[in-house]
């Protein structure tokens, strides 16, 4: 069988989602972009920090959506490139004394440079093995960031530690809501971006490829190009999270980065929702908040519970928050007419 | 009036009297977050999941010891509060979780928090808040620093100490050694690396013919020890965990190479290294020592094996025996509980670090006899005596002085 065929008969492995249901109406999205301003000052600092990695987290979900919901690739190796955004951080801060702000478009250009070159021999795999491909590359990412060749920089496996910046300018306010303001006004600059993205005609391109890659082609698009572009755009997001969890963090170590924090912002990804990008902050709260409320019910099961609760979600909504989503506006029409 | 101007004196005596009385009695209670009239609230971070599970059994031995403790009276009439989650080894989850514990749950302090990383990664979180991060379990070396991370406490003896002693005794007993070094590939075997390397001084050079490592992922270490035994070396330095101990000292014994074996302590256990390796196979391995082994036989009637044995069947009957974990977590809840009782009513995070601080030969239940705990001002390595001891027949036979190998961060 040819690949050409294989494509073919393998089907959809991303179910098609028209570019409009992939964003907020206005409304809502006001209505979330109030509360994320305001909440911060109304409560601890502590939960600013989770609120701020919520947000991180987000950020790396959101870009793997751009990537498997947009151009319908797979990847498992998202855990690489968020330990490269955060070293690449946290090396420019520590080593070179860089501005903590000014390292995050060079983590998001380096990462980019990476997935795009990552891309390339992926191009000839898709569905299973293009995960599995990512996948050799996050079980090797913690192994070479302890390379005894890069220890001098890297701090080897005892790591590095970050200092957490102050607000500028004097502004009376903690780190923690200080860098929470900062990573909120990144977010929703990226996230704006890839809204834009997704509709415009790259966007498209991803989808055709998505939708039918054949197709796709017949159409004149030019699939080797946007297949590896969604890489390097998914990985140059992913890295400007990383940078970010690495200063809210205050630490970058090999055991922060293994395969478990790619499987985690896959799970962010279905539970959000695939090709739904409003969803990546639910899916980041699923992975951040879940792991809490299984360890709280049992410690010694929390792993099992963890389960129950992922398999009760994929049971019961199996696309994830959109689902929710979708049907909370229905009700909603319904009641109006009423 | 005399009658009432006599009254009205008795009165005021007996005022003052109260009130210096209800004076003094406030000045002696002094708390700060996480302390109260009836509980103290501690912290803890464990991997109970995740790669590094295996020492989960601290956090639940602890929090059993701490049942043990309330079921008695408590602390100075306080209940302990014992809080602990689970960072499964990661960093970033242990930063969430430290602030969790500091900031929402509101603890007096964090105790035993497991795992170098993990540790490394909240150590400046921990001393910009002024919470004591007491008794961290990690044998790392840094934490040992007084004057930059005050309110940093390690426990166990550091790797390096250790393998200092075997160095010494190696130049002391075969100054013209040929040494081959096994060690794994992370922060924990390097640590020993350096402490051993430290110890032969400006002979190191000269006497390690060999450096080899392996990574924690590699199913079996024999085609290691095959290159090790080709250079013709005659003292083995054994830098590994317990299952890759029992796989050399095997691989040591189907090859017939006899050189003198020193073990690292993580992979002293006679339950889990050298009963499965078989007896014969360990004869004259050189390890140390600075708790009792519990499968050791020679402790079977000894009076605090006993108190162990009473305390686990009564809090904590599912508990593996064996696992030498259960006795390390046995004796750093001791040294908590000690540090507490000093503590008195004054339970400030400033006087939990001086009490802690000054511990003089402090001798928890389960230790070697002559190892004590001591710590000073300049002195945050609370345990760092070790006993050499020798495998014969069945048992670890103790021989030589109580050596101690100080190393400061």
């Amino acid at each position: 069988m040819s690949a050409a065929e294989e494509v073919v008969t393998e089907g959809q492995a991303v179910e098609a989602v028209p570019k409009r249901a992939m964003t907020l109406g206005y409304g809502t999205s006001l209505v979330v972009l109030v509360a994320l301003i305001i909440t911060p000052l109304l409560v601890k600092n502590f939960i600013i920090f989770q609120m701020t990695m919520l947000l991180i987290y987000g950020l790396a979900v959101l870009a793997l959506n751009i990537l498997t919901g947009g151009s319908g690739q797979f990847s498992l190796g998202q855990s690489a490139f968020y330990a490269v955004g955060a070293y690449t951080s946290a090396i420019l801060m520590e080593h070179a004394n860089m501005n903590y702000a000014l390292t995050l478009p060079i983590a998001g250009i380096i990462c980019f440079g990476f997935g795009y070159l990552f891309g390339k021999p992926a191009l000839r795999l898709s569905g299973v093995y293009l995960a599995l491909a990512t996948f050799a590359l996050a079980t090797a990412m913690p192994q070479l960031l302890k390379l005894g060749f890069f220890e001098h920089w890297t701090g080897g496996v005892q790591g590095l530690v970050v200092t957490k910046p102050d607000a500028p300018f004097g502004l009376p306010m903690s780190q923690d809501m200080w860098l929470y303001y900062f990573t909120l006004v990144i977010t929703i600059g990226i996230y704006l971006a890839s809204v834009n993205l997704l509709r415009s005609r790259s966007g498209r391109a991803f989808m055709a490829i998505r939708d039918n890659e054949i197709a796709a082609s017949a159409m004149g698009v030019d699939v080797a190009l946007y297949k590896t572009l969604a890489f390097g755009v998914s990985a140059g997001i992913t890295g400007v999270a990383g940078g970010l969890g690495a200063i809210a963090v205050q630490f970058v170590a090999p055991d922060g980065y293994t395969i478990t924090l790619a499987i985690s912002l896959f799970l962010g990804m279905v539970v959000g929702g695939v090709g739904w990008l409003p969803g990546s902050i639910v899916g980041s709260a699923f992975i951040i908040f879940v792991p809490n409320i299984a360890e709280g019910i049992s410690k010694g099961l929390s792993g099992a519970v963890f389960g129950v609760l992922l398999f009760l979600v994929i049971f019961l909504v199996p696309h994830g928050a959109r689902q929710v989503a979708i049907v909370a506006t229905q009700l909603f029409g319904k009641l109006k007419k009423n | 009036m005399p009658v009432f101007r006599l009254r009205l004196g008795a009165l005021s005596a007996a005022l003052a009297l109260l009130a210096a009385s209800s004076t003094t009695s406030i000045a002696q209670k002094k708390y700060d977050t996480g302390a109260t009239d009836s509980e103290i609230k501690i912290g803890n971070i464990m991997p109970y999941s995740g790669p590094a599970s295996a020492y989960g059994v601290i956090g639940k031995t602890e929090e059993a010891y701490f049942r043990k403790i309330n079921a008695e009276g408590g602390i100075n009439g306080r209940k302990i509060n014992f809080v602990s989650y689970d960072d499964a080894y990661s960093p970033p989850k242990t930063v969430e979780q430290a602030r969790k514990l500091v900031e929402s749950d509101e603890v007096l302090l964090i105790f035993n928090s497991l795992g170098t990383p993990p540790n490394t990664a909240i150590q400046k979180y921990m001393n910009q808040k002024k919470v004591p991060q007491l008794f961290v379990a990690t044998g790392a070396t840094k934490w040992n620093d007084p004057k930059d991370f005050p309110w940093t406490m390690g426990w166990q003896p550091n790797y390096q100490s250790e393998t200092i002693i075997y160095a010494k005794y190696i130049l002391k007993n075969k100054p013209d050694a040929k040494i081959a070094v096994l060690y794994q590939n992370d922060d924990y075997g390097k640590d020993y690396l350096k402490g051993f390397k430290d110890g032969l001084g400006a002979k190191a050079a000269s006497m390690i013919v060999i450096e080899d490592s392996y990574e924690v992922s590699e199913p079996t270490i024999d085609s290691h020890i095959v290159r090790l035994k080709a250079t013709g070396a005659d003292v083995f330095m054994n830098i590994t965990t317990p299952k890759f101990a029992a796989q050399a000292i095997k691989k040591n014994a189907e090859l017939g190479w006899k050189p003198l074996h020193f073990l690292n302590n993580v992979s002293g256990s006679i339950g889990s290294v050298i009963k499965p390796a078989g007896f014969d196979n360990a004869q004259d391995i050189i390890s140390s020592q600075y708790f009792k082994d519990p499968t050791d036989a020679q402790w079977k009637s000894d009076k605090a094996m006993i108190a162990w044995n009473e305390f686990l069947d009564k809090y904590y009957p599912e508990a593996n025996r064996a696992d030498a974990s259960v006795m390390y977590a046995y004796i750093v809840s001791q040294g908590l509980v000690q540090v507490l009782k000093a503590c008195g009513d004054n339970l400030t995070r400033e006087n939990i670090m001086k009490q802690a601080a000054s511990l003089k030969d402090f001798e928890p239940g389960g230790l070697l006899p002559g190892v004590k705990v001591n710590t000073s001002a300049t002195d945050f390595a609370p345990l760092s005596q070790l006993q050499l001891i020798r495998f014969k027949g069945e048992t670890w036979e103790r021989f030589g002085e109580i050596l101690s190998g100080d190393v400061g961060g």
